[in-house]
């Protein structure tokens, strides 16, 4: 009867999707919800909770630190978006061209980074950006007859190598994002243009640019969230969660010290919540920006 | 037609320049792990390339020296095809779920994958970090493999590559009186093999890249993992170096080998999230 049940084609469905919904419900919804919960509570491991309504709230308000690393992460993801959007379309368009020479190599020597880990990556980088006259970076700002550059000790500097780690990694992966959606467009399209005169900048903005938009949102959100939830990228280049006037703390180091290192998970829950807020409002307000609801109606 | 050759020395130049800006930190990784550590400590990290200085001795110690590296290498290894075999079989069934069937609630739950992919994974940490704490789990890779079992990522790529295949196929199983699950093992994953490739690649690399979590979770060093190996040897006072450096290098060799090997893999299962135009 049980197995007659089971084999049903009704049960059968539920059945294929069962381990997503308990790993949806117990991993996803339960500390989600926990999270929220715990950003109206004092909590210390070890320690009876207590209900403290919107205390933590109002404390992150007033809380310098928190700003400093708000404005981290967003300068960062301002500054990886205006990268790392613009050159990778340009790139693919380029790689794409019948003009190109050696296009399969280019292609995976772009891609090679992308295979390191941060670990790996952020400490080659660490040492790249050291501060001694003969570390790669200055002793190259050396053959110019500039100075050498203490690039983790100041705020611009920190945060170009903060840019150039994630420019290093994400260039060759966002240029095969390009280059998938770019093999979308029919050549039709290019020809007529060319019948009618079209110069090549006329099609690139005319007819590249508007058929990518998909895929130009599409990598738009995923860079709002990785730069956004940015934390590993620091901790490695400052080779742990402190940095010199927290240069480089982000949202999330900030989280993992309150939550972590201070045992103020309370506090730390409220971060949490006020990354996720700052997401999902920024993310909403581009897709909707963008005509993305539109088109689905 | 002069035009079009001046079009294309300038474009390969630029490719050209690109490409060496992008392959200098592999350089500087490969020379100085021949070089001695102190030398990175002395001089930094740099371009120079003065064979007298160098030597095998960092890959001498890298294998038969006194160091936990190569336990690491093997817990990472470990993981990660456990990770990537639980991983696929769960995700592919959950997607045959998805796409084969028309079910009530299906269209929400579908909602709760996107949502997955759309919420930071760095907010959960410390509540799931409770969680796992309070489950018994910490300091064992189930807390590492089983939050991640249903991957929405993987899901959603399966649930695409399945939507090419014909629904004639569970028609004619059904005919031929199979069971539900009996038509998803026998005749749909056969069908499916070749997404297998892409998304083994695509988990694999995370998997085998993955470092907040497990650091965070596991706090054995017998138990540690390459990254977190790695990361533990990057002391203020560089006495590791030797050790960092090739091991640095020695860890991005695997990947490569794999990627050579299967470069069309890792480009699908790089781009599988991309929505089509």
């Amino acid at each position: 009867m049980v197995k007659r049940f089971l084999y049903s084609q009704k049960v059968a469905p539920y059945v294929f999707v069962l381990p997503f919904v308990l790993v949806f419900l117990v991993f996803w919804i339960y500390p989600l919800a926990s999270s929220v919960g715990m950003s109206f509570q004092k909590v210390t491991l070890g320690q009876e909770a207590q209900w403290i309504g919107f205390d933590n709230y109002a404390k992150l308000m007033g809380d310098k630190t928190f700003f400093k690393a708000v404005t981290n992460s967003a300068v960062y993801m301002v500054l990886t978006l205006v990268i790392l959007i613009p050159f990778p379309m340009l790139f693919a368009v380029l790689i794409n061209s019948r003009l190109m020479w050696g296009r399969e190599f280019f292609k995976s020597s772009f891609f090679f980074p992308a295979l390191t880990s941060v670990v790996v990556a952020g400490t080659i980088f660490r040492l790249m950006f050291g501060e001694m006259e003969g570390s790669l970076i200055n002793s190259i700002l050396g053959w110019f007859g500039l100075d050498p550059v203490k690039f983790l000790k100041g705020q611009a500097t920190g945060y170009i190598a903060l840019v150039a780690l994630a420019t290093w990694r994400w260039t060759g992966v966002n240029i095969l994002y390009f280059l998938s959606g770019l093999k979308s467009i029919p050549d039709d399209y290019y020809e007529a243009a060319s019948i009618d005169g079209a110069s090549s900048w006329q099609k690139f903005t005319r007819i590249t640019m508007p058929l990518l938009k998909p895929t130009t949102i599409y990598v738009v959100t995923i860079s709002i969230y990785a730069g956004l939830a940015m934390f590993i990228e620091s901790m490695m280049l400052w080779n742990g969660n402190n940095s010199p006037k927290n240069i480089g703390l982000t949202i999330v180091g900030y989280l993992y010290r309150q939550g972590i290192e201070k045992n103020n998970l309370g506090y730390a829950a409220a971060v949490g919540v006020v990354l996720l807020a700052i997401t999902m409002i920024i993310n909403l307000a581009q897709l909707a920006f963008s005509g993305m609801f539109k088109k689905e109606e | 037609m002069k035009k079009e050759l001046a079009a294309k020395i300038a474009i390969f130049a630029l490719f050209a320049v690109i490409c060496l800006l992008i392959l200098i930190p592999f350089y500087a990784v490969t020379i100085a792990s021949f070089k001695p550590g102190e030398d990175l400590i002395r001089y930094g990290l740099n371009l120079r390339f003065d064979v007298s200085a160098m030597s095998l001795d960092n890959f001498a110690y890298l294998f038969t020296g006194d160091h936990a590296y190569f336990k690491w290498f093997f817990n990472s290894l470990l993981l990660t095809v456990v990770q990537v075999a639980l991983t696929l079989i769960v995700s592919a069934t959950v997607a045959y779920g998805f796409a084969a069937y028309d079910f009530k609630g299906k269209n929400m739950l579908f909602v709760c994958v996107l949502l997955i992919m759309m919420v930071p994974f760095e907010i959960l940490l410390l509540p799931l970090y409770r969680l796992i704490y309070d489950m018994g789990l910490m300091n064992s890779y189930s807390a590492i493999v089983l939050p991640g079992v249903a991957s929405a990522a993987t899901i959603f790529f399966f649930r695409q590559y399945l939507s090419g295949v014909p629904k004639e196929i569970i028609a004619a199983g059904r005919v031929d009186g199979a069971t539900e699950y009996g038509i998803y093992a026998r005749l749909i994953l056969p069908v499916m093999k070749p997404s297998f490739a892409a998304m083994a690649i695509l988990n694999g690399m995370n998997s085998w890249n993955n470092f907040l979590w497990p650091f965070m979770v596991l706090s054995d060093d017998n138990k540690y993992t390459l990254p977190i190996g790695l990361k533990t040897l990057l002391t203020p006072y560089g006495n590791n170096y030797d050790l960092l450096i090739v091991g640095s290098f020695f860890s991005i060799i695997p990947i490569f080998i794999l990627f050579v090997a299967f470069q069309k893999y890792f480009i699908d299962g790089m781009t599988a999230g991309a929505v089509k135009g």
